[in-house]
């Protein structure tokens, strides 16, 4: 009665499992594995160019840390993805996916570049305080818009923030090119640089926004881990129907949240413009607002491995442009490295969720 | 004839095992249909019923072990395969478009060669229909038919893919008494024409009727198989939980008499602004158990919500001790004592938060207690530690995820959190799906408990054997009205059986 053919199917080779849990041993051990095979790919590729791996890796971690100057460089590039990839973790956290830091430091860095333009006679210290609350601001109400769509009317904030980006660098053209720019430059449009009452202070050689930094990774993680609204974030982000049975206020939640997470990037922003640019150009975001999102997930949005997972990347970006001076290489080698090396640390990501199955024989 | 016939196997499953991660879902295990028999597979939840016949239908397939079909050794490596093979599976939940016809449905991805439709293929649904006894209007739309014909529709679907092993998983969860007497009729048919039927269960009375055979599975493992004639309600639930156990609720009574919740000519929509509740008005008391019944989807879930605050109100008043709650959030009908324990069946999406311990939800309506921007944990750790003592939760840690646990486990945290925090009014959806006997019992002592201290409860049930020990009065829903309120002990499963079908006279009720 039934088919004729069967018996002649043979069962896959291989196939594919979920794993229910995984160790936090065996997640060490892959991720080791997976930079071991992203560093042999490189490798490959490398050689595949006419250099020498061995050589090229090497000058990768001396170039970051060879010096005091490399390593103020490498530190000045940790701040601001540091700061931002604090920033998205709230909002990941209550899986609200915020695509829009890049707007939400711009928004910061144009908020503080308007009290560093037109209020440089305060006092130094008032005036960088005015400007941190400034840069929160700017990128708190940046955060706040698609949060309020959000609940309001169900708009899909994925692509929301990611519009408000947009929006956001084509004000900074706006402000360069027309009410802002520097009448003291003439034929290209700037804006002026910050006085020197208007500069963020450095300590030991790099701009106290690492210290920010800092601080925020250790107030984040008290934030999420033992307040009443870091405990609201988890049980919204874990479901909003459970939220809303304990009589929480979920659009309240969203709201703040979104604007925390915001204002946390908006900081990114003022010290980017107060600390390293001296003045708001179009680069002052320059993806770091996107590369923050790579960085909080692989952290899995715990602050203290954000720190880690953060100077891991500044080292990554920092010794690749040593190396491309050093051997003459275009910046495409360095982009294709460093692209080989996310791919496989990413993608090891699966094997912690997956295993393999061998066909036995029979 | 007929008896060589009898002597090969439909089915035979030999050292079947399947492990999820750590999990032994299925240890060894053996199991064999007959052509022309019906086989019940008893067991507790998670004793591993569906995810062996998961294996059979082709959705998961086995570590190790094999399967014989018709004496022939088989790979299952797909769905497809196992229609080929003659194996039909009718999953708990259909899996019908609903915009489509019952004919549409029927022939829906049953290959067959040539571009147009047939005439011969409504002529074979209509045989299939006449041979086994299944009645349907085969041009009716799946939306607008009942739970019952869904099902037929099923059960058609898997004969004209020329099933004749097929597999019913939880056949009588969703239907009335009626209803099921008359699946029985249609499965003991096909038995005559054959066939070889799996029916997964774990109502006992139900076995008795139907089976001829009973395979037992305990934990993973079959513990026995056991002809049905030669069996009793008693053998089989010892050879299922492993132990004797007791098998009577408690009913104690009391004689608070007290108002505690009236409800005034309520109606309620859903999100798509359906009427999902119309105009019902009734009381809940003091010291009492209200069940409420019904077919799945009439209005019970929404009855739920809307007490609790979750859902707006769209008519009508809801008077707790005479203030009425309509319009209150669900925060400050919290701090009123209503608590509301509703359980759905996605149970860790409301009320729980799955990747949490079970600390951090007891916490849940608690944590905005006390002063100061931080969260106690103390508290809530030491009553996770109780609830793990007093309801015996199966846990390795009170830290661990809660969605870690079994159903059963994850059904006593809830329960036992919002008992602990002394309510006056207890509204429980399906408070034991999912629960192994024991657990059942535990939080039936717990509720009558609850009662006992002078508690309303709002009790929405499956079982009505159950609802009927349990409950002091019983209301039954239907579309969305209440076709009566009974005293428990003065009815009988028939009548509730009739009453959710609104069969009773009630007027109104859309078809």
């Amino acid at each position: 009665m039934s088919s004729q053919s069967l018996s002649t199917k043979k069962e896959p080779f291989i196939r594919i499992i979920k794993k229910t849990e995984i160790s936090v041993g065996k997640t060490i051990v892959l991720s080791l594995l997976a930079l071991l095979a992203a560093i042999i790919a490189g490798g490959i590729f490398i050689l595949a160019i006419g250099q020498n791996p061995f050589e090229i890796y090497t000058t990768i971690v001396k170039g970051a840390w060879r010096s005091s100057m490399a390593t103020k460089g490498t530190i000045k590039i940790a701040i601001p993805l540091l700061i931002a990839a604090l920033g998205i973790t709230p909002a990941f956290q209550m899986k609200f996916w915020n695509i829009g830091a890049e707007g939400q430091i711009i928004m910061g860095g144009i908020f503080a570049t308007y009290f560093a333009l037109f209020f440089d006679h305060l006092p130094h210290g008032l005036l960088l305080v005015i400007m941190f609350v400034a840069g929160m601001v700017g990128g708190g109400l940046w955060g706040l818009i698609p949060a309020y769509f959000k609940t309001r009317f169900g708009t899909n904030e994925t692509l929301f923030t990611l519009m408000l980006n947009y929006i956001a660098l084509y004000m900074i053209k706006f402000f360069i090119e027309g009410p802002w720019r520097d009448p003291a430059s003439s034929g290209f449009p700037k804006i002026a640089t910050f006085t020197k009452n208007a500069r963020l202070d450095q300590i030991f050689g790099v701009h106290a926004g690492w210290l920010i930094g800092l601080v925020l990774v250790v107030v984040l993680f008290i934030y999420l881990t033992f307040t009443k609204q870091g405990y609201e974030i988890s049980v919204v982000g874990e479901s909003v129907n459970t939220a809303r049975y304990a009589g929480m206020n979920v659009k309240k939640i969203i709201m703040r949240t979104m604007f925390i997470s915001g204002a946390i990037c908006g900081i990114a922003g003022m010290t980017q413009v107060t600390g390293a640019a001296y003045t708001l150009g179009e680069g002052v975001a320059g993806g770091v607002g996107f590369t923050a999102i790579t960085v909080a997930w692989l952290s899995k949005l715990n602050p203290l491995f954000i720190l880690v997972v953060t100077l891991l990347f500044s080292m990554l970006e920092k010794g690749c442009s040593v190396m491309q001076s050093t051997f003459g290489l275009s910046s495409a080698v360095s982009g294709i490295l460093q692209g080989i090396i996310l791919f496989f640390i990413l993608g090891f990501d699966f094997f912690t969720r997956y295993r393999f199955v061998f066909r036995k024989e029979r | 004839m007929e008896k060589k016939k009898n002597e090969t196997m439909a089915i035979e499953l030999k050292q079947i095992t399947k492990t999820f991660g750590s999990v032994v879902a299925n240890n060894k295990i053996d199991l064999s249909v007959k052509q022309g028999e019906i086989l019940a597979l008893l067991g507790e939840n998670g004793s591993g019923k569906t995810t062996l016949m998961n294996m059979l239908s082709g959705i998961y397939k086995p570590d190790s072990g094999s399967i014989f079909i018709n004496g022939q050794s088989v790979t299952i490596n797909s769905p497809e395969d196992a229609i080929r093979l003659g194996v039909g599976m009718i999953h708990q939940h259909f899996k019908l478009v609903e915009v489509l016809s019952a004919t549409d449905n029927i022939i829906l991805g049953a290959k067959e060669k040539g571009l147009f439709l047939h005439k011969s293929r409504s002529e074979r649904i209509k045989d299939i229909s006449k041979r086994f006894g299944l009645n349907i209007n085969p041009e009716k739309k799946v939306y607008q038919m009942s739970v019952s014909e869904k099902q037929t529709v099923e059960i058609i679907k898997v004969l004209y893919r020329k099933a004749d092993i097929l597999i019913l998983d939880e056949p009588t969860a969703v239907l009335t008494p009626q209803e099921t007497k008359r699946l029985f009729e249609i499965l003991r048919r096909m038995k005559k024409e054959g066939c070889a039927v799996i029916i997964i269960t774990h109502k006992l009375n139900e076995v008795l009727e139907i089976s001829d055979r009973v395979t037992i599975l305990r934990k993973g493992e079959s513990v026995a198989t056991v002809d049905t004639a030669k069996t009793s309600a008693k053998e089989l639930t010892e050879l299922m939980v492993g132990r004797p156990v007791e098998l009577s609720i408690e009913h104690p009574t009391n004689d608070y008499n007290e108002n505690l919740l009236e409800i005034h000519h309520l109606t309620v929509e859903n999100e798509e602004g359906v009427n999902m509740i119309k105009d019902i008005t009734f009381d809940l008391n003091r010291g009492e158990i209200l069940g409420v019944a019904g077919v799945a989807g009439s209005g019970q879930k929404e009855l739920c919500e809307a007490l609790a605050g979750l859902l707006p109100v769209k008519k009508g008043a809801v008077l707790y001790q005479n203030e009425n709650i309509v319009g209150k959030t669900p925060n400050e009908i919290i701090k009123m004592g209503i608590s509301m324990s509703f359980i759905p069946e996605d149970r860790l999406g409301m009320g729980l938060a799955a990747s949490m311990g079970m600390v951090d939800n007891m916490l849940l309506k608690k944590y905005n207690e006390g002063k100061g921007p931080f969260v106690s944990k103390k508290e809530a750790r030491e009553l996770a530690k109780r609830l793990v003592k007093q309801l015996d939760i199966v846990t390795p840690t009170v830290d661990t995820p809660v969605r870690r646990l079994s159903g059963g486990n994850v059904q006593k945290v809830l329960l036992g959190r919002e008992i602990e925090s002394g309510p006056n009014v207890l509204i429980t959806a399906y408070a034991v799906r999912g629960l192994d006997i024991n657990s059942s019992y535990t939080i039936y002592d717990a509720l009558n408990e609850q009662k006992q201290k002078g508690v309303g409860v709002l009790f929405i049930g499956e079982d009505l054997d159950v609802m009927l020990e349990l409950c002091d009065r019983i209301m039954v829903l239907c579309h969305g009205k209440i076709t009566g309120i009974v005293e428990a002990k003065a009815t009988t499963k028939e009548q509730l059986g009739l009453m959710m079908t609104d069969a009773a006279g009630a007027k109104g009720g859309k078809s």
